[in-house]
């Protein structure tokens, strides 16, 4: 029998019938959150002028990296994981000391090895010592699975913290590292907010892509399954530790990027940037979004960063209480969604 | 569809005489001090649908885990093929050996056609693998009127239909049923046992299917091995069960 593209098509379900598409548009609470968090992010630009908007879409479009990263491991494959800010702070510290300006090291006291490395040649290596750490991690933690591996990946969290802040030779601890180099190629310096925007908007969007390919391939689906049941998949003959390994390492690397544009952009870092809190906000930002969802992570992350950048404006509260009022509101927040709507704003699971 | 009565006996008979496709000889399993299995022997021959039944902690799903590689084996050995099966669980399915597990198992928030992908993992010819999908979705229609529907919008018997159906997408040369017709209605019981049947009829496909449910399952086996407190404790065909009462015996204790 002749296998035409259509009767794959219609074998697969990919042919949608016009009844789906009808129930798909009623359950349209995905729809309007997007819309909302879309148009109060428009307004956000209006209101405190696009010179503002710009800096807050550049740590929107990291903290995006960060949570379409983590959807990875959280949402599709199922391990809650809080150590994600390890994988981040090695990117970042990587960056810093490999691109930090030699003539201002010199001046201060401690010196730690410079280089004076461009930031396009260290990008790279960002990913791949993230994700060289994530294999040593992953091999570990590979034996633990549910509360034991959210402990595990606590534990993960709070080393990898305490090596930024002891390990002085390298990272020169409470201190932190200045004067990290701004990406530059040829004679053009990104030295302009807007540029940076751009840049990192350009490695969101080639996350988010890779993150697709993974999710929509038949590599994602075993990941689902993982998730389903680990011991099901694993009488047909796949070996979950492997698949697990690799998601955990690429989700790590993409981790590393984000670290590594993270340091450039404030060209300074301290330890005080890759506490747990940190982790805890970016499985906030996928649950908020919703599990299994690159567009929920995205729309997560934007929420998170117009509420926490929004309240600044708040009029009458006193300056010395936004701090903690942010994260007052952002736990308010989670509470609320977890009571009204577990499954995240465009999300199908629940945790 | 194939009526069941034309079933019975027909393969082991041609089974004589061959060397047997599986053979246990001498397994044990211990479970930490618990003994699963007391060295246990069996011969699965091809072609044939052979139960293993017994009551509760007899072991019988252990049998199928043995196989898998996925009981902790202390003594004894596994042929397949008069060769020595691998230990590891995905060595085993490359065998050509597909386990059905207990309770169902399909991944619900994959669709139909999703779950059914999940049962090839060692194919990387993607013709054969919609191949194998228009023939398993022809032997099961309910499979496909649902196929873009998710495995949790299906009932219980559906589900059960899928586990099987995934099982199938390997090609497997011997399949191994762990209790396909557990919390099921007995209409679907019947239902199921008649698809075990035509799968056997139409892909010749050896058959181990571990059950509870003894009425039903005689009537589709060309063999039965019952155990009892991990040995076995009778070996025949359906008729020399019916015969005796050593069922009797084993799920209500011997007089």
């Amino acid at each position: 029998m002749p296998f035409g593209t259509q009767r794959i098509r219609e074998l697969t379900g990919l042919v949608r019938d016009p009844a789906q598409l009808a129930r798909h548009a009623r359950s349209n609470i995905e729809l309007w959150a997007s819309l909302f968090i879309i148009g109060w992010a428009i307004a956000f630009m209006f209101w405190q002028g696009v010179g503002f908007a710009i800096i807050i879409g550049t740590v929107f479009a990291i903290w995006a990296i960060l949570s379409v990263s983590l959807n990875l491991i959280v949402g599709y494959t199922g391990l809650l994981s809080v150590g994600h800010v390890g994988f981040f702070g090695i990117g970042a510290y990587t960056m810093a000391v490999l691109t930090s300006n030699p003539a201002y090291e010199q001046l201060r006291t401690e010196a730690i090895p410079t280089f004076g490395w461009p930031f396009f040649a260290v990008l790279p290596i960002c990913a791949v010592l993230a994700g060289l750490a994530a294999v040593l991690v992953g091999v570990v933690f590979n034996r633990f699975r549910d509360d034991i591996f959210v402990l595990a990946s606590f534990g993960f969290a709070i080393i990898s913290f305490n090596v930024f802040l002891n390990l002085r030779p390298v990272t020169r601890g409470a201190f932190g590292i200045h004067e990290i180099a701004r990406p530059q190629i040829g004679g053009w310096l990104f030295d302009g907010e807007l540029e940076f925007l751009l840049l990192c908007l350009v490695f969101l969007a080639l996350v988010m892509l890779v993150s697709w390919f993974i999710v929509s391939s038949s590599f994602g689906r075993v990941l689902t399954a993982i998730r389903e049941d680990e011991q099901a998949i694993e009488v047909f003959g796949y070996k979950a530790t492997h698949y697990k390994l690799a998601v955990w390492v690429i989700s790590a690397m993409m981790a590393g990027i984000a670290g590594g544009l993270f340091a450039s952009w404030t060209t300074f870092i301290d330890p005080n940037s890759f506490i747990l809190l940190e982790s805890v906000l970016m499985v906030s930002i996928v649950i908020l979004g919703g599990l299994a969802t690159i567009w929920g992570s995205l729309l997560g992350a934007m929420a998170f960063v117009l509420l926490e950048e929004g309240m600044r404006f708040i009029p009458y509260l006193p300056a010395e209480y936004i701090g903690q009022a942010r994260q007052a509101a952002l736990g308010i927040m989670l509470v609320l969604l977890m009571l009204f709507r577990p499954q995240g704003l465009v999300g199908r699971y629940r945790l | 569809m194939v009526s069941l009565s034309n079933r019975t006996g027909t393969n082991s008979m041609e089974a004589n005489g061959n060397p047997p496709l599986l053979e246990l000889t001498g397994i044990s399993v211990e479970y930490g001090a618990v003994r699963a299995l007391d060295d246990i022997s069996m011969q699965i021959h091809a072609g044939e649908i052979v139960a293993v039944m017994g009551p509760n902690g007899a072991g019988k799903s252990t049998v199928l885990k043995a196989v898998m590689g996925l009981a902790p084996v202390v003594s004894g050995t596994v042929y397949w093929r008069e060769q020595q099966l691998a230990a590891e669980t995905h060595e085993i399915v490359k065998e050509g050996i597909a386990f059905v597990p207990q309770g169902r198992r399909v991944f619900t928030h994959l669709t139909i056609a999703e779950n059914l992908e999940m049962g090839c993992i060692y194919l990387n010819d993607r013709a054969e693998k919609f191949r194998r999908l228009d023939s398993v979705m022809e032997l099961f229609p309910v499979l496909y009127e649902k196929r873009r529907d998710y495995a949790s919008q299906m009932s219980g018997g559906q589900q059960q239909m899928l586990a099987l159906g995934r099982g199938l997408m390997a090609s497997p040369e011997l399949l191994l049923l762990d209790e396909p017709t557990l919390g099921l209605a007995p209409i679907i019981v019947r239902e199921v046992f008649s698809k075990v049947a035509e799968i056997s009829e139409r892909l010749n496909t050896t058959i181990m299917v571990v059950e509870h449910n003894i009425k039903g399952v005689l009537d589709i086996v060309d063999r039965a091995y019952v155990l009892d407190k991990g040995t076995v404790v009778h070996n025949g065909t359906p008729q020399s069960i019916r015969d005796t009462d050593i069922l009797t015996q084993v799920f209500l204790g011997s007089a």
